[in-house]
């Protein structure tokens, strides 16, 4: 391969899986599979201690698996999936940040979600919005 | 788990890491060299691994075998899915791809560390 600058020539309505979409497949995957795997082995071995986290920690799981699907499949279905799951995730990280910031009797353990994603250097915060901002750049041309 | 082998596979992974930002920012695409010195990190990784499963048999085992086994598994996998990702976007962004898993390495193996110093009883 070449070493040259090879920028991104792709029209903007390209796949939603291609350029910084690939850069988010990858961040969503991990996330998808990290808070998924917490969530699962929290439930499965000590549900009783704090179960409404650990819901949360499993709804957050999906959340991303689904979020990372709607990137990867892409198209007119895949667009509706991201973009569904990212507001989603927008809506949730900000929600528990702040409960478990106001009430954190309810939230003993932690989540993704928790004090905004601070376990996870923040980017559970951060990462609705570049998906959101994506989504919208990587919008269909009408007409 | 806390040799000097994690301590080489972190300081490398964070100089690579580095490496590819400077590379996506000057607006490169991963170079063929970009992506065999992912493979080297990969094998770096993978001996790391192997050397823990060795001293699951062999010594004090973490209290959490299961999740201590999720992680090997997931950090074995990580280096070699993120080259495979960045080979298939040659634009900046497949140097970003690079960047992005090695950063995420060195967190994998501090969590392996920190799981393996919890030996229960």
């Amino acid at each position: 391969m070449p070493d040259e600058p090879t920028t991104s020539a792709r029209p903007r309505d390209a796949a939603l899986g291609t350029g910084l979409g690939r850069v988010l497949l990858l961040v969503y995957g991990t996330f998808a599979l990290s808070a998924s795997a917490r969530a699962l082995v929290q439930i499965s071995t000590h549900f009783g201690e704090a179960p409404l986290a650990y819901v949360l920690s499993a709804l957050a799981g999906l959340v991303y698996i689904a979020a990372t699907v709607g990137l990867a499949v892409g198209g007119v279905r895949g667009r509706l999936i991201a973009l569904v799951s990212c507001s989603i995730e927008l809506i949730g990280v900000l929600v528990v940040g702040t409960l478990s910031i106001a009430d954190a009797v309810a939230f003993p353990d932690d989540t993704v979600w928790s004090r905004y994603g601070s376990g996870y250097g923040y980017v559970p915060l951060i990462l609705p919005f570049i998906g959101l901002w994506w989504i919208w750049r990587r919008r269909p041309e009408r007409g | 788990m806390n040799g000097p082998l994690s301590v080489a596979t972190i300081v490398v992974a964070l100089l690579l890491a580095a490496w590819y930002f400077l590379r996506s920012a000057l607006d490169r695409a991963p170079s063929r060299l970009d992506l065999l010195t992912m493979g080297g990190l990969s094998a770096l990784v993978a001996v790391l691994v192997v050397v823990a499963v060795i001293g699951l048999f062999d010594g004090p085992r973490p209290s959490d075998t299961a999740t201590f086994g999720g992680y090997l598994i997931t950090t074995i996998c990580f280096a070699p899915v993120t080259a495979w990702l960045a080979k298939m976007e040659p634009t900046r962004w497949g140097s970003l791809i690079l960047g992005v898993g090695a950063v995420v390495l060195p967190v994998l193996v501090l969590r392996l560390q920190q799981i393996a110093s919890v030996t229960g009883a």
